[in-house]
């Protein structure tokens, strides 16, 4: 127990100092140079997984709840339900697992090999911070990179699910497109990609930590990559749940309660 | 500090410097002064803690008692921030090479003086630099290869290439084992490259090998760290002569008895 808040201790303070460098990054030519190439390989590469899991996510739903609502004589209503689950959940929460496992490795990996070839230590000797040098963009790239990939599987989401509700089952597409309109909020979709940019940042700090805290060579990194993705996964779950119990707060008290049907 | 300042010649001062890792004690009140301008190299046996007190000097370890001097001021209590004054003035050539993989060779030895000049000096005066350091350890025209497209010696050699490559050149260089892996011409070379640092820029070096005909031709002071201690302290000459039996069988090469028990029992 001592040994989890220590090392929970740790990666706050970790965090902690990885934030305080985003500005010091953001603001110099030089710390954008390290930013853009992150970006670029987290968010381009990702980009077919990230719209692969929306589609899929949408169909699914429709393919799930189509007999229900067909039965209810409800159909016409079941895209803004699967929509706005897929903008305000599925979404962000799927887009940010996908990134855990593709990004969050990778970073795992990258810097837990940079650690145990001493390659961070050599940072250190130069008088450079390796936080400020190799966390920083990281953690600012995936933060910058989750809501924009999280609006591909909004769309690809909105898009598949009409696909299956228009072809396969024959549902109306003008009556899909009508309500998911009416239904589907812009706050529903901001604070979709409000809750991406956290699971962004829990990704990348946590990607981080594991990798400049592994030991043990080969082995070291393989078990680094492991607990990092499985920690990202978790902290998502859990961001999710207080995040969501935050807007919910936020919108009873400020718009009162809603129906969606 | 008023009696280092009457010592101006020692550069880095270890004053009763003590490190464990759990239960291992590594480095046991270790006492060492490196006199502005030589070179001292540190030999023993892998794993006696020699690279451990190399990092100590850099802050890359914090000593768990004992005081690391340099330049007359008490560093180890430095912050990482207040470190980095320190850290611009004394390269370390790492054993495993410490090479940037995403770089290329020439990025790679760009990169120090990057970031310490951040911008004062213009890409060319520092590419420039970069090469002559190529140059200087036998690597010109590798400047576009990527460390893994070299070999283990060949990486070496960038390291040193950028340990070095700074104008003027850094005042102190740690070398962590930098003939190991070398081919004995190279290490010669390497050899040579450490005396003519010396010799032309001033350079102080400390040198941790286990070449024994590196630690002769470098070394105006070597010193034997067994059992997280020295046990040999002396010119080249000297140690090479030791009568202690460790220090002798070190130099000559020769096994210990109980290292040699598991092969003669039947």
């Amino acid at each position: 127990m001592t040994d989890l808040l220590g090392n929970f201790g740790r990666f706050c303070l970790f965090s902690l100092s990885a934030v305080l460098y985003a500005p010091a990054t953001l603001g110099h030519p030089r710390g954008w140079a390290r930013l853009v190439p992150q970006a670029f390989a987290i968010g381009t590469k990702s980009v077919p997984v990230i719209m692969l899991t929306g589609a899929f996510v949408g169909m699914v739903l429709v393919e799930q709840g189509w007999s229900q609502f067909d039965a209810a004589n409800l159909s016409d209503r079941l895209g803004a339900i699967v929509n706005i689950s897929v903008a305000a959940e599925l979404g962000p929460v799927l887009a940010g697992v996908m990134l855990a496992g593709r990004v969050g490795g990778a970073l795992t990996a990258e810097l837990g090999t940079m650690n145990v070839t001493e390659q961070l230590l050599a940072l250190r000797a130069m008088g450079t911070d390796p936080v400020h040098y190799l966390v920083t963009p990281r953690f600012l790239a995936c933060v910058l990179l989750t809501p924009i990939l999280t609006c591909y599987a909004d769309v690809m989401g909105a898009l598949g699910a009409w696909l299956v509700f228009a072809a396969v089952h024959g549902g109306d597409s003008t009556a899909y497109w009508k309500y998911t309109q009416e239904v589907v909020q812009i706050w529903d979709v901001g604070t979709g990609l409000v809750k991406a940019a956290f699971f962004g940042a829990a990704i990348g700090l946590i990607a981080c930590y594991k990798g400049f805290h592994c030991r043990g060579g080969a082995q070291g990194v393989g078990r680094a990559c492991t607990e990092s993705f499985v920690a990202s996964f978790i902290a998502i779950l859990i961001l999710d749940y207080f995040l969501n119990v935050v807007v919910n707060q936020f919108y009873l008290q400020a718009y009162g309660p809603r129906s969606l049907i | 500090m008023n009696e280092t300042r009457a010592q101006p010649d020692r550069i880095i001062e270890l004053r009763g410097v003590s490190k464990r890792f759990g239960s291992q004690v590594v480095l046991n009140r270790v006492d060492l002064a490196v006199q502005r301008g030589s070179v001292t190299v540190i030999i023993g046996r892998s794993g006696t803690g020699k690279s451990v007190l190399l990092k100590h000097i850099v802050g890359l370890l914090r000593p768990d008692e004992g005081e690391v001097h340099y330049e007359g001021r008490r560093v180890d209590q430095f912050s990482e921030r207040d470190f980095k004054a320190v850290r611009r003035e004394v390269s370390f050539v790492f054993q495993l090479n410490a090479l940037f993989d995403s770089m290329s060779v020439a990025e790679n030895v760009a990169f120090p003086m990057q970031e310490l000049w951040s911008g004062r000096r213009s890409r060319r005066e520092i590419a420039e630099l970069a090469d002559q350091a190529l140059e200087m350890v036998g690597m010109e025209g590798s400047q576009s290869k990527r460390p893994a497209d070299l070999s283990g010696g060949e990486k070496k050699r960038v390291a040193l290439a950028r340990a070095i490559a700074l104008d003027p050149p850094p005042k102190v260089i740690l070398y962590d084992e930098p003939t190991a892996g070398l081919d004995p011409q190279r290490a010669d070379v390497i050899n040579k490259l450490i005396r003519k640092l010396q010799h032309e820029y001033h350079v102080t070096s400390v040198v941790v090998t286990h070449d024994m005909k590196s630690a002769r031709e470098v070394g105006d002071r070597v010193l034997m760290l067994h059992d997280a201690r020295f046990l040999a302290d002396g010119t080249p000459e000297e140690v090479l002569v030791s009568k202690v039996d460790q220090v002798r069988r070190f130099v000559q090469g020769l096994a210990e008895p109980e290292d040699l028990a598991s092969l003669t029992e039947e």
